[in-house]
């Protein structure tokens, strides 16, 4: 019978026992509060998509780490968020390789300890000794993946053969429908490789950045829009961009595996490497769980996350990576070219002296080039 | 004595009522408004800004062909736009305030306000669907033998998304305005042996004319700083002066640039503000 009226009262509580269930849960709220406290936030600076659950979400799961992306576009838009905030604001930065010196100059990032790190695995040599990484023989960064800029285009109105020169862009058929990623660094550059600058294509005197000027300001005709990331994507998906400056399969293999009629080639005047890298950032206090954040970043399962990322994929740099990529997914692994032997293999290109590290300008300001770019824009 | 404390009780009572009007305008818009200006003179080194009295931003924005271009493209599309949105907007307008009865104008004023209830953003990325060359009007186009055009990237595309953005703005403001034109006015002009056209032109539309100048410089102002129809639909080429305000932090972070750009946009809404307030209220006589 007591307990019949007890069922009772649970189902359909009286006055007094409402009043006692909301004290005490008012009373518990500070002990709840605590439990979730207990999970660490780490904010991350990144490019979008880093901080994303099919990246982060299993080492949050397995670390009780909750990861707090703060998304930028554009290394010194990276630079500009961590110089207007307060040391320790980031844990862990992902840079653009060629801005990592600049972090490591201005002091906003931790030395790491190369140790902790399993550098033999890596697929090529300049990935265990990336330039700007290291200064003093101390570690500033890791490098965890990377990809290729060359010629994006439309399958449909530009052939194989075509796409391999950076001549296509100029092609009559494609006239009105050549966008740019609106960034001038990566699309400078290819201009600057095809204008025959080859491993030069940053260190430009005053007649070769002229020729790199006149050219760009040749193919202008033949644009259609400077675009974001969401317009490059949407630009090339409905057709209205036939072919892509400054960009690489990081846009055209998301919409390659949706099965649009796009691609990227590295052209024969050579390619473009992005590069992204690592960092722990000054006065963290979470260095730990971040490096550990970083190692599982580097292993197999990190780099298969890397290489399958939703928002844009990357190439593995260890070869454990490439070995687990080709276990789990052979089609993307093919698809990139991520297999040993294959003619477009990546770590191949490389080594053949096809690609250039993306980096700054060195004897012009980014400023000039950032002039210059609003001049092309409105020319 | 107390006449005077009356008044001086009038005043206490008006400038509490005013106090939070002039809190909200100093810290939201007077003290942002100053920081720019003040921001335009620092100097950027090392992508930090530096507190400066320097006028080499001003120098070199104003120096270069690029930002006057970019000055005259934004205002010559925010005039057509305003043109051709007032225009638009109009017959719309005098239908729901003269030929609708009062509940249809409620719901379709209620029909207006709905597409502000979803982003701008959004409503201007389905654009693409519509205008894309594989789109909705040159499927249809394309039965009628004609097309495909190239909408999307254009000047037509930034129009088309500055129409999204004002069109259902100046229809309510358009409709608000004409629904309080005195009617017996219309209809004495209608019993003098005025026509229809002549009726709108020199009754109803010199009546409206202070909601109807309102509605256009909306939509001038709103065209004037949009940054997301010519972006995405006119595909920044060539870009506008939101897009060079953008173009400025992105790369460099050269925000005392910026805020050149952004102050000279704000003295020409300024300029173009003040004219049309001063011709909507101008007796006419004056005129």
């Amino acid at each position: 019978m007591k307990d019949a009226i007890k069922t009772a009262s649970l189902v359909k509580p009286n006055r007094r026992e409402v009043l006692k269930y909301a004290g005490a849960s008012a009373l518990a709220m500070p002990f709840v509060n605590r439990a979730w406290a207990q999970t660490v936030e780490i904010n991350m600076l990144a490019w979008y998509g880093h901080g994303e659950p099919d990246i982060v979400g299993e080492f949050e799961a397995a670390n009780n780490v909750k990861f707090k992306p703060k998304y930028y576009a554009g290394g010194d838009n990276m630079l500009a968020l961590i110089a207007q905030s307060p040391p320790g604001t980031y844990d862990v930065i992902l840079s653009d390789a060629e801005f990592v010196q600049q972090l490591n100059a201005a002091d906003y990032i931790e030395e790491l300890n190369p140790a902790d790190y399993n550098f033999d695995d890596m697929l090529h040599e300049d990935f265990t000794k990336f330039p700007g990484h290291w200064a003093d023989g101390k570690l500033h960064s890791m490098m965890v993946r990377f990809g290729h800029l060359g010629v994006s285009y439309n399958k449909n109105a530009i052939t194989a053969e075509e796409a391999e020169s950076y001549a296509c862009f100029w092609k009559e058929e494609v006239k009105g429908k050549v966008g740019h990623f609106d960034w001038h660094l990566p699309s400078l550059g290819m201009i600057s490789l095809y204008n025959g600058n080859g491993s030069g294509l940053w260190d430009l005197d005053d007649d070769g950045w002229a020729k790199v000027q006149e050219t760009t300001l040749g193919l202008r005709p033949q644009v259609g829009g400077y675009f974001d990331y969401g317009g490059t994507f949407n630009s090339l998906k409905n057709g209205e961009m036939l072919a892509m400056c400054g960009i690489g399969d990081w846009i055209t293999g998301v919409l390659e595996k949706d099965g649009a009629p796009v691609g990227s080639v590295v052209p024969k005047e050579g390619g473009i490497q992005w590069t992204e890298s690592y960092c722990i950032g000054k006065g963290s206090s979470k260095a730990d769980i971040v490096k550990k954040f970083i190692q599982y970043m580097l292993s197999p399962e990190g780099q298969v996350k890397s290489a399958q990322m939703a928002a844009y994929p990357g190439f593995c740099i260890t070869k454990a990576g490439r070995a687990k990529l080709n276990e789990v997914d052979k089609k993307e692994a093919e698809r990139t070219g991520q297999v040993d032997g294959m003619a477009n293999d990546p770590i191949t290109l490389v080594k053949e002296g096809r690609i250039h590290y993306r980096d700054i300008p060195k004897q012009q300001s980014l400023e000039d080039w950032n002039d210059f770019w609003s001049e092309y824009k409105n020319a | 004595m107390s006449t005077k404390k009356a008044e001086s009780d009038d005043m206490t009572y008006k400038l509490v009522w005013r106090l939070p009007l002039i809190f909200w305008q100093s810290i939201f818009f007077l003290g942002p408004l100053l920081l720019m200006v003040a921001m335009s003179f620092f100097l950027v080194k090392n992508y930090r800004m530096v507190e400066a009295f320097e006028f080499q931003n001003w120098a070199k924005m104003f120096g270069r062909n690029y930002f006057w271009d970019s000055y005259l493209l934004t205002f010559g599309l925010a005039t057509t736009a305003t043109i051709v949105c007032t225009l638009i907007a109009f017959p719309a307008s005098y239908a729901l305030a003269f030929k609708v009865s009062e509940n249809a104008r409620r719901w379709a004023i209620f029909l207006l306000i709905i597409p502000f209830f979803t982003s701008y953003l959004v409503r201007t990325f389905s654009w693409y669907v519509i205008l894309a060359e594989s789109g909705v009007v040159n499927s249809l186009l394309g039965y009628v033998g004609l097309g495909p055009y190239t909408m999307l990237n254009t000047k037509f595309g930034t129009l088309v998304g500055y129409l999204t953005l004002t069109l259902p703005l100046v229809v309510i403001l358009q409709t608000i305005s004409l629904a309080q034109v005195d009617r017996s006015l219309v209809e004495a002009a209608h019993n003098l042996g005025c026509g229809r056209l002549r009726t709108v032109m020199t009754v109803v539309v010199p009546l409206a004319k202070v909601g109807l100048i309102i509605g256009a410089v909306f939509c001038f102002i709103l065209s004037f700083g949009d940054f997301v129809a010519p972006y995405y639909l006119g595909g920044s080429k060539p870009p506008t002066l939101p897009i060079l305000i953008i173009d400025q932090t992105k790369s460099g972070q050269q925000w005392p640039r910026a805020a050149v750009v952004a102050i000279t946009m704000m003295v020409t809404l300024f300029a173009i503000a003040f004219a049309a307030i001063y011709a909507a209220y101008a007796k006419r006589g004056k005129q």
